[in-house]
């Protein structure tokens, strides 16, 4: 009998469980996990705040899912692998052996050295829902919210706060919002609609430090605050593995079956660093598909099946009060590629094509049938002979011929 | 399973399809009250250029990416291979949205996430879209995959 081990609970962890069973009904699961709940779906934890999900609805599978699955749970934290010996040293003193390994150890806050961090009462990070917990506890409407960071997390947990609070005030180094996902002007179209939403921005200026509910800005300036939310990015827990010679780049490096340098052991979700098909290398793509789809991909192969996750891409949808944002792909626009926008009165489109190919793109507002284009994308799809113009404007199933429609509408997909 | 097809040569472009969706899936029993002055937001919709026209609803896709995105667990096949929404979950993200490839999920003007569930959940045998199709142009039927 197989013993598969899982280092993480979250969604790829689950995933890869589910890949194990599709292949191996018998052989032994434990999955090490960090935080006491079961696996539960991380991007809900701001819409906990904002009262959209319940507490006992996040969780990503049924109560019975690892008892039906045999699954032993051993609460703790991974701290070291000993490849000689295939065993995991967990940081309750246990040993736990494996024939088969899977880290889905996902990532941490990053916190950088901050000048009197130490004098600031409330402070938290938000990765957690247990960081959701503490901060519901923290605040009331009289609070002034300082969140440091202006990314994906700290503009979902300014939206989450917002109606709970007195003031919400972003800042970040950054001179734009959502940085990592967005260019010039799609960020600013997103930070005025969030200024608009009663959302204060600090940007291109950030806390040098703090002198208790006081933040000094970079500026000069001074930010009086009740909370403090640090949001400032996070690095993938890999420590453990480099630690046993595992390959890292900023996160374990994995093939298209997601095994990393290491013998019979694979990694998933936001800790690893896999090949994006729209960019020609590996990045981190730390997103719940890719977790999902990898996970499995992972778990299939550690019980001996075949799989591959060989069309992995970063894509996002996030919205605010009701402005939806979708990217997907590389949307650099380094003179490699050719951009293409389309603007409308409900917002603004911008695609990205190399090599006649779409490579990537971003919409503010209009978002409709998006997923049309994600797929050109994940396909790589020769656009010669699809009118692109069209399915900018209007994205359906129309430029894509009747063969395509045939076996797409009148077949099983 | 049994999924909805569209034979397109037959399509007659007159998107009653749209209308039994919508008053389908209304909860009210009278079409015009269901219908009459307010927004119609079908679960399936009619594409059309002219010469063209053919209407596209959810493929209940053998691996559906939609389930895999979803950030709250509200989209899932479930064992008689439908997918389906639990509107209690969905916090209406779109991530289903942006991973359908083929167009599939919608939203009405509230900004909630629709698709078609194949009538499973408001007590029809039969899809509206395939029972008022009036050319049956949209049929209801088993394909090997």
């Amino acid at each position: 009998m197989k013993r598969y081990v899982i280092i993480g609970n979250g969604p790829a962890a689950v995933s890869a469980v589910d890949g194990i069973r599709s292949v191996d009904s018998d052989g032994s699961i434990t999955v090490i996990s960090k935080e006491e709940h079961a696996a539960y779906f991380r991007p809900l934890i701001s819409y906990y705040l904002e009262g959209k999900s319940k507490a006992e609805n996040i969780f990503c599978r049924p109560d019975d899912f690892y008892q039906k699955n045999h699954c032993e749970i051993i609460l703790g934290e991974a701290v070291a692998i000993n490849t000689n010996q295939k065993t995991v040293s967990v940081s309750n003193g246990e040993s736990v052996p494996y024939d088969s390994l899977c880290i889905c150890s996902g990532s941490s806050p990053f916190v950088p050295p901050m000048s009197g961090l130490d004098t600031v009462d409330k402070k938290f990070t938000f990765l957690t829902i247990d960081d959701s917990f503490a901060i519901e506890n923290a605040v009331d409407e009289n609070s002034r919210v300082l969140i440091i960071g202006a990314g994906l997390i700290g503009l979902k947990c300014a939206e989450g706060l917002r109606d709970r609070v007195a003031d919400v005030t972003v800042c970040d180094l950054a001179p734009r919002v959502l940085s990592s996902i967005l260019d010039d002007g799609c960020a600013a179209i997103v930070q005025k609609h969030l200024e608009d939403c009663g959302i204060h921005f600090s940007l291109a200026n950030t806390a040098e430090r703090f002198e208790g509910n006081t933040a000094v800005m970079k500026d000069g300036s001074s930010v009086d605050f009740d909370v403090l939310v640090l949001a400032l990015g996070v690095r993938p827990n890999t420590g453990f593995f480099k630690e046993a010679g595992g390959a890292c780049n900023r996160a374990i490096l994995v093939d298209n079956c997601m095994k990393t340098s290491l013998d019979d052991i694979y990694a998933a979700g936001d800790c690893v660093e896999q090949e994006d098909i729209t960019f020609g290398g590996k990045r981190i793509m730390a997103l719940l598909p890719n977790a999902n789809i990898g996970g499995y991909t992972a778990g299939v192969n550690m019980a001996g099946g075949e799989a591959e996750f060989d069309n992995a891409l970063p894509m996002n949808s996030i919205g605010f009060w009701g402005l939806h944002i979708m990217t997907a792909g590389t949307y650099a626009n380094d003179g490699n590629a050719r951009m293409i926008e389309e603007k409308s009165d409900k917002g603004i489109k911008r695609f990205f094509i190399r090599d006649n190919r779409l490579i990537g793109y971003i919409i503010i507002g209009e978002v409709k049938s998006a997923g049309i284009y994600t797929n050109l994308v994940r396909n790589r799809t020769d656009l010669t002979d699809i009118d692109l113009n069209l399915l900018i404007k209007n994205p359906n199933l129309l430029p894509f011929g009747e063969i395509y429609r045939r076996k797409t509408l009148r077949g099983v997909v | 399973m049994k999924r909805v097809f569209v034979h397109e040569e037959w399509c007659l472009g007159c998107h009653l399809c749209e209308y039994n969706c919508a008053f389908a899936n209304s909860g009210v029993n009278d079409m015009v009250k269901a219908l009459k002055g307010k927004p119609v937001t079908p679960r399936i919709h009619v594409e059309d250029d002219g010469k063209i026209h053919y209407a596209v609803s959810c493929r209940h896709c053998e691996n559906p990416l939609c389930t895999k995105g979803c950030i709250s667990g509200a989209l899932t096949k479930g064992d008689d291979g439908v997918v389906t929404i639990d509107h209690e979950k969905c916090v209406g993200c779109l991530s289903c949205m942006l991973l359908c490839p083929y167009g599939c999920i919608t939203t009405d003007e509230k900004d909630v996430v629709l698709k078609c569930e194949l009538c499973v959940k408001n007590g029809r045998g039969t899809p509206a879209c395939v029972e008022g199709c009036p050319n049956r142009a949209i049929v209801y039927e088993e394909v090997e995959a």
